[in-house]
C-alpha cells in the first residue's frame, strides 16, 4: 500500500500502483495515471474506460479481451491502446485493481 | 424416485458418481451419468505419450469399467440443458428430468480460436499435446525429426493442467539429450504469461529451470495468429517467433453444450460458487472440475478435492441445510522436469506455491518447490493410483481436502498472495 499524488489529490494505491479505492476516482486521475504509462487519452481510450466501468457496476467483474471484442471493441485495436497489457493497463487507468489472472 | 443427473463421465463425474453412489439413500435417489464417449483418457499421460514414454494404452480404459453398479449410464450426446425446466434433451430426442444436476462435462482445446492454427498444416508441422490424437501425431513427428527450432506455445489462460507446457518442455529437453541431438534443437517456450508460470515463487523457481536447460522464454506474447506456410507466430504487440515444429496449446473452452444451453461465460465455463461449487444460475445446479470458472487450477487433482465438497453439499442439499463453503481452491500437481526428476507444488486460492515438504511436516517423502527424484517417482505412481483410487472416490492416502500449511516455508508475502 502506498499514497501517490495524482492530479494534485492523493491516492491510495497497491504495490503495483493500482487504486484500491475506486471512489477516489476521477477523469483528472485517469489522464494522470495513463500519462505514467505513456499514454495520452483519446476518445477511443475513453469508450474502452466507460465500458470497464459499466461492466464494473452492473456485473462487479472486469471485461475480458474477449468480452471487449463482442462488445465492438477489435483487439488489435485495444492493443494498439494499450499496448503490452491492454486489460490490465485499461484497469489502472480506469481505477480499479489489477483484474484476476489466470492459475 | 429423484434423480441426479450427472453430465460427463471424466474425472470429475465418475468420482462423483462413486463417492454418491455410496452415499445417498438409494430407496428415494437414482443416479444417472450421460457421457457422448466410451473410453476414459488418463488426461495427464497425454504428455509422455509424444516421447515414447507412455503408450496410448496405457491411457485409456472403457469408461463403464468405473461406474458402479445400480447406476445408470447413458452413452448419447446432450443437446441442451434447460434449468428453467429442471432437464436435459439427449441427441436422440430423449428427455431427462432431474431433481439435481451435476455439470462435469470439462473443457477441451479449440484450435480455431487462433487464426490460423488449425489449418493445413495442424498436425503436420504444428501440433497440440492434449489430445490422445495430437498426442500420437507428435510423437511419430519427433521420431523422425532432425532438430530445428521446437517452439512450445500457450495461446491464452486459463488452460487444463497450467504446468503442463513447462513439463513438456522440460521432458522435450531430456528427450533430445538423450538423442544426443540436443544440439541441434532450440527450444522457446512462448506465453502470454509475464514469466514461466502463474504464481511469482514458483514462477521463480521454475523460470531458473528453464535458463539451466537454455530453454528460451518469451512472455507476455498474446498470440494474433500463426502462418502455417511460413511457420511464425505472430503476436498483437507485433512480435514474431519462427518454428520448425511448433507444439501449441490452442485457448481452452468449456463443452459446446454449455453455450447451447446459455449457461456459460465468453469461454463457456459456468460461473460457480468458488467455495461451494453451485451453480450461479440456479439452486440444484452444481458444477465441478473443468466445467467451472472458479479461479482454481483446471486440474484432476483439483477435480478430486472438489468432489469431496461436492459430495458433502449435494447431501445437505438434499437434507435441506445450508451448503458448506469448505472448497479452498486447493490443487497438489507434479511438475515433470526431465532427467528422472520433478517438481511438487501444493497450493490453493489463498497460499501460491512454496518450498517445503508433504505429506508429513519435516519428512517429505516429497519436497515442494524442489526438484527431486521422489517427486518423479511420485508422478508415476500416480498413474495406478488415478485408476484405482482417484476415479472410484477412494480416499488418497495422507491427502487432505483443504490445503494445511504445515511443512511448508510460509513468507508473509506467499500468504497475502492474490490473484
Amino acid at each position: 500500500m502506498a499514497t501517490m499524488k495524482y492530479a494534485g489529490i492523493s491516492v491510495e494505491v497497491d504495490d503495483e500502483g493500482y487504486m484500491t479505492d475506486h471512489s477516489q476516482w476521477s477523469e483528472d486521475i485517469a489522464q494522470a495515471i495513463a500519462a505514467e504509462e505513456g499514454i495520452k487519452l483519446t476518445d477511443d481510450h475513453w469508450q474502452v474506460i466507460n465500458i470497464l466501468h459499466d461492466q464494473m457496476n452492473t456485473k462487479e467483474q472486469l471485461p475480458t479481451i474477449r468480452s471487449l471484442k463482442k462488445l465492438g471493441v477489435e483487439t488489435k485495436r485495444l492493443y494498439e491502446l494499450f499496448p503490452g497489457g491492454p486489460v490490465k493497463k485499461a484497469s489502472r487507468v480506469a481505477g480499479y485493481l489489477k483484474p484476476a489472472s489466470c492459475v | 424416485m429423484k434423480r441426479i443427473l450427472i453430465l460427463g463421465a471424466g474425472t470429475a463425474g465418475t468420482m462423483m458418481v462413486n463417492h454418491l453412489s455410496r452415499k445417498i439413500d438409494t430407496a428415494k435417489w437414482t443416479i444417472t451419468v450421460v457421457d457422448e464417449h466410451a473410453t476414459h483418457y488418463y488426461q495427464p499421460g497425454f504428455l509422455f505419450i509424444p516421447f515414447g514414454i507412455y503408450s496410448p494404452d496405457q491411457v485409456r480404459k472403457p469408461k463403464a469399467q468405473f461406474i458402479p453398479s445400480g447406476v445408470e449410464l447413458v452413452q448419447e450426446k446432450v443437446e441442451v440443458i434447460e434449468t428453467d425446466k429442471n432437464s436435459v434433451t439427449l441427441s436422440d430426442g430423449r428427455t431427462l428430468e432431474y431433481a439435481i444436476l451435476i455439470i462435469a462435462t470439462g473443457a477441451r482445446i479449440v484450435p480455431e480460436e487462433t487464426e490460423g492454427l488449425a489449418g493445413q498444416h495442424w498436425h503436420d508441422t504444428a501440433f497440440d499435446f492434449y489430445t490422445i490424437e495430437g498426442a500420437t501425431a507428435l510423437r511419430d513427428r519427433l521420431n523422425g525429426w532432425d532438430g530445428g527450432n521446437l517452439v512450445v506455445h500457450i495461446a491464452e489462460m486459463p488452460i487444463k493442467c497450467p504446468v503442463a507446457p513447462l513439463e513438456f518442455i522440460f521432458l522435450a529437453d531430456d528427450f533430445f539429450r538423450r538423442r544426443k541431438m540436443r544440439d541441434r534443437v532450440k527450444l522457446t517456450l512462448v506465453t502470454p504469461l509475464s514469466g514461466a508460470f502463474t504464481k511469482p515463487i514458483a514462477s521463480g523457481v521454475l523460470g531458473h529451470i528453464l535458463e539451466e536447460k537454455e530453454i528460451d522464454l518469451v512472455p507476455d506474447f498474446e498470440v494474433e495468429s500463426v502462418d502455417g506456410s511460413a511457420r511464425r507466430i505472430s503476436s498483437y504487440g507485433g512480435k514474431s517467433v519462427e518454428y520448425d515444429l511448433l507444439a501449441s496449446i490452442p485457448t481452452n473452452m468449456g463443452d459446446s453444450l454449455i453455450e447451447r444451453s446459455g449457461l456459460g461465460d465468453d469461454l463457456n465455463f459456468v460461473p460457480t460458487h468458488k467455495n461451494t461449487l453451485q451453480a450461479k444460475v440456479k439452486e440444484n445446479v452444481f458444477v465441478i472440475g473443468d466445467a467451472t470458472d472458479v479461479p482454481a487450477s483446471k486440474a484432476g487433482s483439483v477435480a478430486h478435492f472438489e468432489s469431496d465438497v461436492l459430495t458433502e453439499n449435494i447431501l445437505r442439499f438434499i437434507e435441506g441445510k445450508p451448503l458448506a463453503e469448505d472448497f479452498d481452491g486447493h490443487a497438489n500437481c507434479f511438475i515433470e522436469s526431465g532427467n528422472r526428476k520433478g517438481f511438487l507444488i501444493d497450493f490453493n486460492y489463498d497460499v501460491e506455491p512454496v518450498e517445503g515438504t508433504f505429506p508429513f511436516a519435516g519428512i517429505g517423502p516429497f519436497g515442494l518447490l524442489k526438484e527431486t527424484t521422489m517427486n518423479h517417482l511420485g508422478k508415476l505412481a500416480f498413474r495406478p493410483m488415478y485408476w484405482y483410487l482417484l476415479l472410484k472416490g477412494r480416499p488418497m492416502p495422507f491427502i487432505t481436502t483443504q490445503l494445511t500449511l504445515r511443512g511448508k516455508k510460509i513468507s508473509k508475502e506467499a500468504q497475502q498472495w492474490r490473484p
